[in-house]
């Protein structure tokens, strides 16, 4: 069974892109770190338990129980870069609940590991560049300046967009 | 009580009583004499007033007074009711509903809209209260000349009453209660000996309150009693009583004379008397009639004092010139109804919220269920395993039944569409008869919710493009009235519902050129007459070429397909020139749990439902290796290798297996590589982002181990496989990308 490492009300923060400062979950996908506003984020827990469907395009890995509800495994890695991800001790799905067309739908994403959830401030939110970052870029809601690095702010609509994703596994 | 509760019980029965009276309405337009209809009218209208009355919404109170009092004369036979009269109250029942809608809304306040719709139609009805008394008398003697050449004709006393059951009239003596009896025990020991018919309180003695002595007993009992009886057995009900009560019993099968004695023993007014004895179901009201005429006639005296107020069974029975079977049929009916009112009156409304609650629950319970009985196996503790098997045949029944408590007939649903039928085939000026049959096949409610538009969409269809007008009809040789049936029943774990029209079928000519000027169609493509039929299914495309106020109106068939796909159901359509056109709807029965097979294909698990499962059997790899069917007893069995329908690459394990299954008439074979056995499980929906897979996939399912699996979609596996062989060219719409 999947045990939840990480499961926690939103706390009352800033949407990204939003006057103050936000709280971010950042990962790391391929080596590269990436952030998703906390909002969007219902849990975290590890890999495993995960029934392959067929006909899916290698980015889904197949579909996990969470407590009753079927949910889609999304190999983020594959997504980016085409290859999927090598799975380790560290492997996680973090949860993200989506709002599409007033329906919430869940969708599991796979990622190598969870770092922290950090706060970064309107201020050091640079908007992204017009290539470069190795991903598409309508899926970046901006950069993250944490220490003097970039951290990559995904916007979930897009990266997870369903009918965006269905009509790539067409 | 919580008078919100109240006002919305009072909103609920009130739409139920409306549905039942246009119900009536519409029998008593094809058949005027219906007194059961009429009846329903008359306690639909008398009920919502005395409940509106309770909250104090004058405005429906004073509107259904008029209606009531209108449908009262009805019902004395005082007025009869003609077409005119019934589109009247229809256009009334129509009204009430709009003020009811209006309580629900919580405006009180009428617009002066209503205001005036409600004064136009209190005048109309005020017309048959007022002018009416005229016609009557006019036709009165004629009436009376019939009526006395058909006593002579049949001689009545002398005839016995048809009825099984015996007949019990018991007034008490005052002394009752302070003997120590209770006048309704009696009454209670009586439904033990045999079924209560009918029993009837007369109350006539009971004086004005001041004179009244609390301590007496004023009541008596008119009492139909059926069953396997003798006289003694009845009278020893009364015993302890003899001296207290006045009884008499009639047997079975009495003659008139006998009744109509009983009548004149008895201290109140015959009239009342005997149209109790109707109620009882007793006497019919001829066998009433004719007997107290007759009597009047022998005493030769003026017994027709009450000859202003002229009784309701003479104008029913002479007037339409009913045969005595009609009436006794109609009698037998409204027992009949009697006994659907007593069933209705045990059922319980219960909020639909709690029941999907408790439907949800069940489906968990499924789920735990089948863990648990995974891990006993794994256990291998004999006691266990069968501990735990007992458990889920238990959960296996509960499903079952909670399951059946959302399960609703479908008649009520069909019955909508008779008023429907009414008024648009008059807005057509076309003549169409409804026909129903299958009422009484039941579904799930939350699917009858939802078929509700697409078959509104359809039935509206057929009577606008299929039926034909009456002039074309009869110089196409065909009768003038078109017939419209709707039709449903089951059929391998599914409902099918039919709707069908006798018109002129689907002009498959101006369908393709339709679907051509769309670019739906390249021109001279080759297409089947059933491919053509199904283009009107296809997103915008409508060939009405006038666009009139019933259908064209942009909702075309392609939304009733998609209504009907989202309830994993499947349309089908068969039409032919100059004969009419068939729409049948195949839906599953209930969209929440089903009894599965499962079955592995790879490292994956997935569920055929076990409706469609007919057999299992060994794969022979020499058959098989080379073509896609095999020798199934004689027949030839096609089949899908879902190892290759799946794309897996890896080599298939040596023995393998063919499940066969049958859905809709079509039969084949899928071959998996194992047998898992049967399962229950809790459909869950696919979710956005593996729509893409509805072609194979009608939902998923969690298994006891708490894995996920992919029910298999069989209509549309068995659709896909067919369009897949049935050459290129074919283009169908449903074939997911993903295989072509």
């Amino acid at each position: 069974m999947d045990s939840a490492i990480l499961s926690q009300d939103p706390p009352a923060a800033e949407a990204p892109g939003g006057e103050g400062s936000g709280q971010y979950l950042t990962f790391s996908v391929a080596g590269q770190m990436y952030g998703i506003g906390i909002l969007a984020i219902k849990e975290i827990i590890q890999y495993g338990n995960v029934s392959a469907v067929p006909m899916m395009p290698d980015f889904i890995r197949g579909v996990i129980n969470l407590r009753g509800a079927v949910v889609p495994v999304l190999d983020l890695a594959a997504r980016f870069h085409g290859t999927p991800a090598t799975l380790g001790r560290r492997s996680c799905v973090v949860v993200v609940e989506l709002s599409e067309d007033e329906q919430d739908q869940d969708i599991g994403v796979l990622v190598d590991s969870v770092s922290a959830v950090l706060e970064i401030s309107a201020n050091d939110i640079e908007s992204p560049p017009a290539f470069g970052t190795g991903i598409r870029n309508d899926f970046i809601a901006g950069m993250g300046k944490v220490d003097g690095r970039f951290v990559i702010l995904l916007d979930p609509e897009r990266v997870l967009h369903s009918q965006d994703l269905a009509a790539s596994a067409a | 009580m919580n008078l919100d509760s109240a006002q919305q019980t009072f909103i609920e029965e009130s739409r139920d009583l409306l549905a039942t009276m246009e119900d009536a309405l519409l029998t008593l337009e094809s058949a005027p004499q219906d007194a059961d209809a009429t009846n329903a009218v008359f306690r639909a209208m008398h009920t919502i007033k005395g409940a509106a009355g309770i909250f104090g919404f004058e405005v429906i109170v004073d509107f259904t007074h008029v209606a009531e009092s209108v449908m009262d004369r009805v019902r004395d036979g005082e007025l009869a009711v003609d077409d005119r009269l019934i589109a009247l109250l229809l256009l009334c029942q129509d009204h009430i509903a709009t003020l009811i809608d209006r309580v629900d809304g919580g405006e009180e306040a009428l617009d002066a809209d209503l205001v005036t719709a409600g004064d136009t139609l209190t005048q109309g009805l005020r017309g048959y209260l007022d002018g009416n008394a005229t016609d009557r008398s006019g036709a009165a003697p004629a009436e009376g000349g019939e009526r006395g050449g058909m006593r002579t004709a049949r001689s009545p006393a002398g005839a016995a009453v048809r009825t099984e059951a015996w007949h019990v009239s018991v007034r008490f003596d005052q002394g009752l209660l302070r003997n120590g009896f209770d006048p309704l025990a009696f009454v209670r020991f009586l439904a033990t000996l045999g079924e209560l018919r009918h029993v009837a309180l007369i109350d006539d003695a009971l004086p004005s309150p001041e004179s009244m002595d609390p301590e007496a007993c004023y009541l008596g009992f008119e009492i139909s009693l059926a069953g396997d009886l003798d006289k003694a057995t009845i009278e020893s009900a009364f015993e302890f009583v003899e001296a207290d009560c006045t009884l008499t019993i009639l047997p079975p099968n009495s003659q008139v004379e006998a009744y109509i004695q009983l009548i004149q023993d008895l201290p109140e007014c015959e009239r009342r008397l005997g149209e109790i004895l109707v109620a009882c179901g007793s006497l019919t009201e001829r066998e009433l009639e004719e007997g107290l005429n007759f009597q009047a006639a022998s005493v030769a005296s003026a017994a027709q004092t009450q000859a202003g107020a002229q009784p309701l069974g003479e104008i029913l029975v002479s007037q339409g010139r009913v045969q005595p079977e009609v009436v006794d049929a109609a009698l037998a009916k409204q027992r009949r109804t009697r006994d659907a009112k007593t069933r209705e009156a045990r059922a319980i409304r219960v909020d639909a919220a709690k029941l999907d609650d408790l439907i949800n629950l069940v489906g968990e319970l499924v789920i735990a269920g089948s863990a648990a009985e995974m891990l006993a196996q794994r256990t291998r503790q004999r006691a266990l395993v069968e501990a735990n098997a007992g458990i889920s045949q238990l959960v296996g029944a509960i499903r079952d039944s909670a399951l059946r408590l959302r399960m609703v007939e479908i008649g009520e649903t069909f019955n909508r569409f008779r008023r429907v039928v009414r008024d648009v085939s008059q807005e057509l000026g076309k003549d169409i008869g409804l026909m129903i049959t299958g009422a009484e096949t039941e579904l799930d409610k939350s699917v009858v919710e939802r078929i509700g538009d697409p078959l509104m969409h359809l039935v509206r269809n057929a009577m606008d493009h299929g039926l034909e007008s009456p002039e074309r009809r009869l110089a196409a040789g065909k009768p003038a009235q078109g017939a419209l049936r709707l039709n449903a029943y089951h059929e391998s774990g599914s409902i099918v519902i039919e709707i069908a029209d006798d018109g002129a079928g689907l002009d498959r000519a101006r369908i393709r050129a339709k679907a051509e000027e769309r670019g739906l169609i390249q021109p001279g493509q080759s297409l089947s007459d059933q491919e053509i039929d199904h283009l009107i299914f296809e997103p915008g495309f409508s060939t009405a070429s006038e666009v009139t106020n019933l259908s064209g109106r942009g909702v075309g068939m392609d939304v009733v397909r998609r209504n009907i796909d989202a309830l994993r159901g499947s349309i089908g359509l068969e039409s032919r020139p100059g004969e009419g056109t068939t729409v049948s709807i195949r839906l599953p029965l209930t969209l929440a749990i089903i009894d599965g097979f499962l079955v592995g294909v790879g490292e994956g698990a997935f569920v055929i439902p076990l409706d469609c499962v007919v057999e299992c059997m060994r794969c022979d790899p020499s058959e098989t290796q080379d073509q896609d069917y095999i020798n199934l007893r004689g027949q030839v069995l096609p089949f899908l290798r879902l190892r290759s329908l799946f794309g897996l690459s890896d080599p298939p394990p040596r023995r393998q297996n063919i499940v066969v299954i049958q859905f809709a008439g079509q039969r084949l074979g899928l071959v998996v590589d194992r047998l898992l056995g049967e399962c229950q499980t809790v459909i869950k929906p696919l979710g956005r982002l593996l729509s893409h897979l509805r072609g194979f996939f009608a939902g998923s399912t969690i298994l006891g181990s708490g894995d996920v699996a992919m029910i298999l979609d069989v209509q549309e596996l068995i659709r896909t496989a067919v369009a897949r062989d049935a050459g290129a060219g074919d283009r169908h719409p449903q074939v997911p990308a993903a295989i072509q």
